[in-house]
């Protein structure tokens, strides 16, 4: 059975299209055929993020208006051969993207993917509905930060009520808290909310917590995955949630941020 | 803004990496500004007429617009099975 999942959030600039380019090529990692679409019609970034822009010919659009096949539009990663992306238009209009047209290409990717990874658009307007909509599971990704959450409780309201699932009277989708940008040392200081204080808000199971890591920054420089970047607790932290999103029990972990001297600070203090 | 692509590219570094493909990718977008689709539907242009001959990939043919100072090159890269690759190069 396959699974489609929104990575969504309502706010923007949280993470939804580093995690949804991690969490996809980290199934992929795993054996799970994915596909990971972008639905910010207009303001495609998916594409840099996995480093394929050059290689866009069809997008979305073009496959729901009937001028491509699907497998025109889906671009192989490089990298991971279990791994497409379907990209968004970057010139169509926003109003391209209708509901139907939307349903027709998951239907069809249903048949080829284990999982769906769908990018949201930041907002709750059409686009955000959309990506949402057909979901069987949702990444709701937050910083530790008043505006975020406020946005992901707002999202968590649209999930349970605007959806297909909600409208059709199924079991509602799956909620997964990712807090992203951590910064344990700013917790400890008191100066950003602590874990737990979001878990206690927005009150649903948590799939990972993902630290402020230079290595998101390095790993979208050169349009790769952060997951395939090499180690680093960013990369860490998202191969837990993929591994959780595929069931395993795994114990939380907050990655420590990767300081330096911090291994030469270790050593001294074993000394 | 002329100046910004003018500067000699630095691809040791990640942030070398990420200034040379917004170059490439911005001069692509923006050139598409006067007539927004175009290179996309040359890109499915060639795709079609080479798969009247051969058996190529979906994702076969890549195409950008370099912007020179004189004139911008289109270049268009087709990656045939089992060789290393077509190379033109059209001055428009
Ligand atoms: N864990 C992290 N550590 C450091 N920077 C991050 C992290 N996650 C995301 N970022 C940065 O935050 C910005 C927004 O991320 P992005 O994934 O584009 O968010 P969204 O898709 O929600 O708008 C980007 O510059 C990205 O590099
Ligand atoms: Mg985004």
């Amino acid at each position: 059975m396959s699974k489609i999942i929104v990575v969504t959030s309502g706010k923007g600039g949280v993470g939804k299209t580093t995690s949804t380019a991690a969490i996809g090529a980290g199934l992929a990692m795993r054996g799970k055929s994915t596909c990971v679409i972008d639905f910010d019609v207009g303001l495609r970034n998916l594409d840099m993020i996995m480093g394929c822009e050059r290689r866009v010919v069809f997008d979305f659009i073009n496959v729901i208006q009937g001028e491509a096949r699907l497998n025109q539009a889906l671009i192989k990663d490089r990298r991971l051969e279990n791994l497409s992306i379907l990209p968004a238009s970057q010139t169509r209009d926003k109003d391209a993207l209708t509901k139907e047209g939307v349903e027709k290409v998951l239907n069809e990717l249903r048949e080829q993917f284990d999982y769906i990874v769908c990018d949201s658009p930041a907002g709750i307007e059409r686009g955000a509905q959309l990506a949402m909509h057909f979901a069987d599971e949702a990444i709701v990704v937050t910083n530790p930060e008043v505006s975020s959450v406020r946005d992901s409780d707002r999202v968590l309201g649209l999930l349970s009520s605007k959806t297909h699932r909600a409208e059709t009277g199924q079991d509602p989708i799956k909620p997964h808290l990712l807090l992203t940008r951590y910064d344990t040392a700013r917790v400890a200081k008191g100066e950003m909310m602590p874990l737990e204080d979001v878990l206690e808000i927005l009150a649903i199971p948590l799939l990972g917590i993902v630290p402020e890591s230079p290595a998101v920054l390095r790993a979208s420089n050169v349009g790769t995955p952060v997951v395939l970047e090499g180690k680093s607790p960013a990369a860490s932290a998202y191969e837990d949630a993929v591994s959780r999103l595929m069931g395993e029990q795994i114990e939380m972990r907050v990655q420590r941020p990767e300081r330096p001297g911090l291994l030469s600070r270790l050593m001294r203090r074993e000394a | 803004m002329l100046g910004f692509f003018r500067r000699t590219p630095r691809p040791d570094t990640s942030a070398g990496a990420a200034r040379d493909r917004l170059q490439i990718l911005l001069a692509h977008e923006r050139s598409g500004r006067t007539s927004p689709e175009v290179l996309p539907l040359i890109q499915r242009d060639i795709l079609e007429v080479i798969k009247k001959h051969m058996r190529i990939s979906d994702d076969s043919v890549d195409i950008t617009v370099e912007p020179g100072d004189d004139f911008s090159t289109l270049e268009i890269n087709i990656e045939l099975p089992g060789t290393s690759g077509a190379r033109r190069g059209i001055p428009n």
